[in-house]
């Protein structure tokens, strides 16, 4: 009987239990146009990667608790400091620093606008979002960056304020489970598992 | 970083100059199941040596080291494909190298082929560009694609790069755009000329004579971007040869293939448009110091450089290759070009970052007719063409081979061998297609200087190739 495969971290090393890839038959390709003589064979595959989040582990581990992570450059010798980053950077990108984690929760409740968005009805293979995505870029009062992330609710409009919520019921532990609605947006309006 | 020292921006310089002798490319297809990827390099290597008259074989002879572009290994299956393709072509033991970055990994070849030429390590190398998109179906091969954003911050939302890209568009267009139905007419009208222009190209696959209207009318694919807004999918290769200037002069004598000087310089910027930091614009020696200091109240929401709406590392790329060759203004010096077309809003964003119109005023370019072989508007003509290959969206997209295709398409223009080469019926009727009643020749008259801009997805790597007659140089010692 398969098992989906899982992954500890033991003792530095990866542990895996569990199936990581199935076996399928290759079959051929045909020319329907031309006898039906042989042109190739699919070769298909179904595999598990394991990743590491490394030094943005907290970040997202931070979201399934509610909480928004931002990075800041404390480097008295920088030409950056005081730069506060997101997305989350480790390190200061001029001086190489590593950042200090700061919580940026209350910025985002209260000072976060739609910098840009894109409303995509279409997806690739293996997406997770609904469609269509309403992709949003979220600019924050103080932020020297601009955070790429999707509109649960509502319909976009460069300017417009949003404020944060999140997947904690259940969290996906990637950077799904952090998303923006309009600001004003009630609690009991938010889907099924998402909350402020 | 936001600010850069003497040093970084330092103006190239080739230790000795570099030529390009010839190119070639193969048939361009959306999917081509009769042929291996090596198959289509083996085509566009011989097509280079029968413009020289020289066999593959003769060819061969003077090549000393080999650059492949191949992005994705992930649609090829196949790690190390460099080396089946470099055994095929029979170059073994010769040194080679496989290089990647995204859309301009044709570019990025080139650049690294004729810094070896530039060094003195190789008097005669091969660039070579592929890609193989057809051997997945289309969400897989979005999904793939995707795999060039940021995997944790960005691939999972959708899986489908064109999102990631269509913010910035979304931006320029509420920005410099204005959001106006004339500007969304602007861009259909670069569509409809590169389809156009794509009809007499034999080696293209996007041929079509369409309308302003059937753009505007085509599916939505993420606003305002329909799908004749797009680039295309391709399978394909496309390959030249840069040589030193006494290999240059030996294998282009008693040829109809002058060789033209190349210079290839290059630019990056963040793989996520997320991180982009506010900054100066860098300009180019056509711009005034106080030139933008009233951008931001023209365009309300232009404040931020290059912001969502500019592609920073392009305007490097022509920083130093403007300084390198001595150009000081593109559209005065040079006959011809080929930009990255991924789509209409972003060939309207390539005007403004190499410096064919200032920031803001791109669309200029298309609606003064400038653009165009022949200006539309007064049939004389266009002051400096671009894409008469068709570009990604009329001629092809196959990804490594990209950045080399704009070159062997400008490269026919300096040789003056355009219609030569692209009308001749028999490679009509070898690719399978009709050529057109209406086949129009489009060589530019007396074209000496050229320019092409190879780009990555959201503009993390691009590169300016630029070629010259080598008796109509800017600058003596470039």
């Amino acid at each position: 009987m398969s098992s989906y495969g899982q992954v500890q971290v033991k003792n530095g090393r990866y542990k895996f239990r569990g199936d990581f890839h199935r076996l399928e038959q290759h079959m051929p390709i045909r020319d329907a146009d031309n006898g039906w003589r042989l042109v190739g064979v699919t070769k298909p595959r179904d595999m598990t990667y394991v990743h590491t989040y490394g030094g943005e582990a907290e970040f997202f581990e931070a979201l399934s608790q509610g909480k928004l992570l931002a990075t800041k450059c404390d480097n008295p010798a920088c030409e950056s400091k005081g730069s506060i980053f997101q997305p989350f950077r480790i390190h200061c990108p001029d001086c190489l620093a590593k950042n200090v984690v700061i919580d940026m929760t209350d910025v985002a409740k209260k000072k976060a606008t739609i910098h840009t968005f894109m409303v995509c009805a279409r997806s690739g293979a293996f997406n997770m979002l609904d469609k269509p995505i309403r992709f949003i870029n979220v600019e924050f009062e103080g932020v020297s960056t601009i955070l790429f992330s999707y509109l649960l609710l509502g319909e976009p409009q460069i300017g417009m304020r949003v404020a944060p919520v999140f997947k904690r019921y259940n969290p996906t532990y990637t950077i799904l489970d952090l998303s923006w609605v309009p600001a004003g947006t009630k609690a009991e309006e938010l889907p099924e598992g998402y909350s402020f | 970083m936001i600010t850069f020292s003497e040093r970084q921006l330092k103006t190239p310089k080739f230790m000795r100059p570099v030529y390009l002798v010839t190119a070639g490319q193969s048939k361009y297809a959306r999917a081509i199941p009769e042929k291996r990827t090596e198959e289509l390099c083996v085509d566009a290597l011989t097509m280079a040596a029968e413009l020289l008259g020289l066999t593959p074989a003769e060819l061969k002879r003077y090549i000393h080291s080999c650059y492949y572009g191949h992005f994705a290994d992930h649609f090829g299956d196949q790690l190390l494909g460099e080396a089946v393709i470099h055994d095929r072509l029979g170059l073994d033991p010769l040194g080679n190298i496989g290089i990647k970055s995204g859309g301009a990994t044709g570019g990025s070849t080139l650049w690294e082929a004729a810094k070896a030429v530039a060094s003195g390590y190789s008097d005669c190398v091969l660039a070579m560009g592929w890609e193989r998109m057809d051997e997945v179906p289309t969400d897989e091969g979005n999904f793939l694609i995707a795999s060039a954003a940021d995997r944790d911050w960005e691939s999972p939302m959708g899986q489908i790069y064109t999102g990631y890209y269509a913010v910035m568009a979304q931006k320029y267009w509420q920005v410099f755009g204005k959001a106006e139905a004339s500007f969304r007419r602007t861009l259909a009208e670069i569509s409809v000329k590169h389809h156009g222009y794509g009809r007499f190209n034999p080696f293209a696959h996007g041929g079509m004579e369409i309308t302003v209207d059937d753009v505007l009318m085509s599916p939505l694919v993420a606003d305002p971007l329909r799908a004749l807004d797009c680039c295309l999918m391709s399978v394909g290769a496309a390959c030249a040869v840069l040589c030193d200037e006494a290999t240059a002069m030996e294998l282009t004598k008693d040829t109809k293939n002058r060789p033209l000087r190349i210079w290839v310089t290059a630019g990056s910027h963040t793989l996520r448009p997320a991180d982009r930091r506010n900054m100066d614009i860098p300009l180019l020696p056509n711009e005034a110091p106080d030139q933008y200091k009233d951008l931001a109240k023209e365009f309300p929401g232009g404040e931020r450089y290059p912001g969502f709406t500019g592609f920073l590392a392009a305007r490097m790329a022509a920083y130093y290759g403007y300084r390198m060759t001595g150009i000081t203004d593109p559209t005065e010096d040079l006959d011809v070009i080929e930009l990255h077309d991924a789509f209409t809003i972003s060939d309207v964003q390539t005007y403004e970052d190499i410096g064919v119109r200032p920031y803001g005023r791109g669309r200029d370019y298309v609606e003064s007719g400038d653009c165009y072989h022949t200006n539309p508007h007064t049939g004389k003509p266009g002051k400096l063409p671009s894409n008469l290959s068709g570009g990604l969206i009329g001629c092809m997209h196959a990804v490594g081979a990209s950045g080399i295709m704009q070159v062997f398409e400008i490269a026919t223009q300096l040789w003056g061998r355009w219609a030569e080469i692209h009308g001749d019926k028999k490679r009509w009727e070898e690719f399978g297609r009709e050529k057109p009643e209406d086949w129009t020749d489009l060589q530019v008259k007396g074209a000496k200087r050229a320019l092409s801009i190879s780009h990555a997805g959201v503009g993390s790597h691009v590169t300016a190739t630029i070629l010259m007659d080598p008796d109509h140089l800017l600058k003596k010692d470039a």
